[in-house]
């Protein structure tokens, strides 16, 4: 489906009214991966905003991406009880496994490494997000098995 | 409606107010000034700069006056110490996140921020430099408008301005905490997005993140250079403005002192803008009446009505972004600028005995869009760029103080001849509503012989400030040619501010709307409220100019653009008539629409 198509569609499913935006960039994220400058536009046009007030909106969200994101987003939790609690041998664990640097995608753009401020799972520490899934008492090596899953999905 | 007072004490003296004042106002009624950044009196509250924090007696947080009302038996305190400590440090905060290299900034004197920083004795900064390298790259595609986010603190007053005022949204709020930035759609260049150029954003911006294009040295270059002929014109509002960037209260009217300052800069001939503003009544009132003929009696499907003023370039390029099938609609008049720099250039010169590539003609304007529209590629009828250079009122104030010129104790002086004669018709151009009236005055004495039934020519229902007026006019008693107008009522509306333009035009859109005239200001007040206008700018100031404005006009022995003397020689011995060939060479354009998305 096109970009064009598809926020037409969502438009019809949430309405055209201003509190119909965040839905709607949502909605073209799950399909897309990310915003993109067409994307913007049709849902410029569609909703009577202005380009730059949507972008204000996708560039708030650290869930809204507007640059290109792969299939599966990994999100590492960052923050201080997830550090203590061995974070960055996960990450290191999810670099040297997809040969990505966090922020990067892979070339086939199955992933996309990134962290994200505190998930709120402190206690099940050091904890990853996979798309909307939640990953808690990492290891390393149960990391790697988790991204082995999601390497063989198509 | 009866409105609740409300008692309080602000700093141990009483005061009474009105439900929903709030404490910023109810200070400023005891002569106590809180110092502001992010509110400004033609915007929303936005309460997000902090500096205008009060201690209120029992509350455990300081409150933003601004945004907050007032209570009963509230005892606030503007400059306690725990007040005093806080502003100092919000002001040092938002310093650690601004390019403060005031000397080498065009707002250097005229800067909220730097007032501040100067009330405070803001030392040694105490916070660490925070400004992000990459926001020292000023944005300079836009002929008119430099952005420079590095001065930039994010009080969203050019945000608001643009939303609210203007109807555009050509900048956003985007990104968050410490990337917060004031963005165009995806960081383009402001001169490849929605933008009109009215510079309504540049009168609001506290700092120096939001200037105008100055060609002030440019100017001097040429003023300099003997092998150049330069001619200046200046545009109707700025002579009711041009006094409050050199000491004068708002209101000050200064034709005479202006003309003499200009002679005094060197510039070789000052000539009016006001004079192709009586031509512009001229064109575009037959342009009217000639429209309407075609639609009403020869009902020509392409003669389009309502018909809409062109005067006003931020308006245009608005148009051309956001309803560009509504350009049929605008008049193909050039504004008053680009006929003056359309006519310097080919008959004028030819008149003086210059070459019109020696000629450099510099305008004078309260506008920061005619900095683009001067290059617009439409607007070289002459052969040759007609208007070289456009300097706002601002920038004229700067050339003045720099030549080091008394403004208030030089003579009077007129303007030079040709091209330098004007009516109270053209000077009323810089308020809103008053090319309607212009118009008016002069058509309606072609189709009836009489003046317009208002007492002195003063026609009251299309002045003021609401932002859209609407009026009509009954015309009776028609010249045999004119018969077909009869009995016909001439609706007109009016509006300024592009958010109220935008109304008007979704109106129009929708048929229900019934008019055979419109005229339109991009901005607020119309050209007097320009964006290359004095700042500060606010509702009372505008007021001022406006009232300037139409005593200017009840002042001068013409009042009505077909009297002009000059421009009946110029048709007589250059143009021919409205409308004719020549006129449709130099005096007329077309529009081109632009991409909104």
């Amino acid at each position: 489906m096109t970009t064009e198509l598809l926020v037409k569609e969502l438009v019809e499913k949430n309405g055209r009214c201003r509190n119909s935006l965040m839905p709607i960039l949502q909605g073209i994220v799950q399909k897309e991966h990310y915003l993109s400058e067409e994307a913007m536009l049709s849902v410029a046009k569609e909703l009577d905003l202005s380009a730059a007030d949507v972008y204000g909106t996708a560039s708030f969200y650290t869930f809204l991406d507007t640059v290109p994101r792969g299939k599966n987003v990994i999100r590492v939790c960052k923050t201080i009880t997830c550090h203590m609690k061995g974070r960055e041998e996960i990450i290191e664990a999810i670099s040297n496994h997809l040969k990505i640097k966090v922020g990067e995608t892979t070339h086939d753009k199955k992933f996309t490494l990134l962290t994200a401020n505190c998930l709120g799972w402190c206690h099940k520490g050091p904890v990853m997000l996979i798309n909307d899934e939640v990953y808690p008492e990492l290891t390393p090596a149960k990391t790697v098995e988790i991204l082995e899953k999601y390497g063989k999905e198509q | 409606m009866n409105k609740y007072l409300v008692n309080l004490k602000v700093n141990n003296m009483p005061v009474s107010v009105e439900e929903g004042t709030t404490i910023l106002d109810a200070a400023k009624k005891l002569n106590l000034r809180i110092p502001t950044l992010c509110n400004h009196p033609d915007l929303s509250v936005a309460g997000n700069c902090r500096v205008c924090v009060v201690e209120i007696k029992g509350a455990r947080l300081l409150a933003a006056s601004c945004a907050t009302p007032v209570s009963e038996g509230m005892e606030v305190f503007t400059n306690s110490e725990k007040v005093r400590i806080a502003r100092k440090h919000i002001v040092e905060l938002l310093l650690s996140e601004h390019n403060a290299d005031c000397t080498k900034c065009f707002k250097n004197g005229n800067c909220e921020l730097q007032d501040l920083a100067s009330e405070y004795r803001i030392g040694d900064h105490v916070f660490l430099d925070l400004v992000k390298p990459a926001h020292k790259i000023q944005d300079i595609s836009s002929p008119s408008i430099v952005k420079d986010d590095s001065k930039c603190i994010r009080c969203q007053r050019c945000v608001r301005t643009c939303h609210e005022l203007q109807g555009i949204s050509a900048l956003a709020v985007t990104n968050k905490g410490d990337h917060q930035k004031i963005s165009t759609f995806l960081n383009k260049p402001l001169n490849d997005v929605v933008c009109s150029a009215c510079g309504q954003c540049i009168n609001r911006c506290p700092t120096g993140a939001l200037t105008e294009r100055n060609y002030i040295e440019e100017v001097w270059k040429a003023i300099y250079d003997p092998t150049k002929f330069v001619v200046v014109q200046t545009a109707p509002a700025t002579r009711v403005a041009l006094g409050e960037d050199l000491g004068l209260p708002p209101g000050e009217r200064v034709t005479g002192h202006m003309v003499s300052a200009l002679k005094k800069l060197g510039f070789n001939k000052v000539l009016d803008t006001d004079f192709t503003a009586d031509l512009t009544i001229m064109e575009e009132g037959t342009e009217l009446l000639t429209r309407l003929k075609r639609a009403l009696v020869d009902k020509d499907e392409t003669a389009i009505l309502p018909m809409m003023t062109s005067c006003s370039p931020g308006w245009i390029k608005f148009q051309e972004h956001m309803y560009p099938e509504l350009l049929n609609n605008l008049s193909t008049c050039k504004s008053p600028q680009q006929m003056f720099g359309a006519l310097a250039k080919t008959y004028y010169a030819e008149k003086i005995n210059i070459k019109a590539q020696d000629m450099v003609v510099v305008s004078i304007m309260p506008c920061v869009a005619k900095k683009f529209e001067c290059e617009r590629s439409e607007m070289r009828d002459s052969g040759y760029q007609d208007v070289d250079y456009v300097l706002t009122t601002r920038e004229l104030a700067m050339m003045i103080k720099q030549a080091g010129i008394d403004f208030g104790k030089i003579e009077e002086e007129h303007y030079d001849s040709i091209l330098g004669e004007s009516t109270g018709a053209a000077v009323i151009f810089g308020a809103t509503g008053g090319v309607m009236e212009a118009a008016l005055r002069t058509a309606y004495e072609i189709v009836t012989g009489r003046e317009v039934p208002f007492t002195n020519l003063n026609i009251q229902p299309v002045r003021g400030m609401d932002g859209i007026k609407e009026a009509s006019i009954k015309i009776k008693n028609v010249k045999p040619e004119w018969s077909f107008l009869e009995g016909v009522d001439l609706n007109v509306a009016i509006a300024h501010g592009l958010a109220n333009a935008r109304q008007l035009m979704e109106k129009v859109k929708s048929g229900e709307a019934n008019y055979h005239f419109i005229e339109i200001m991009g901005c607020p007040g119309g050209c007097l409220g320009g964006g290359g206008q004095p700042i500060p700018t606010s509702p009372e100031i505008r007021k001022k100019r406006a009232e300037a404005i139409y005593s200017e006009d009840a002042g001068m022995p013409l009042r009505k653009s077909h009297e002009n003397p000059e421009v009946i020689e110029v048709y007589s011995k250059f143009l021919g008539e409205p409308l004719g060939h020549k006129s449709h060479d130099l005096l007329h354009t077309h529009y081109k629409p632009r991409k909104r998305y």
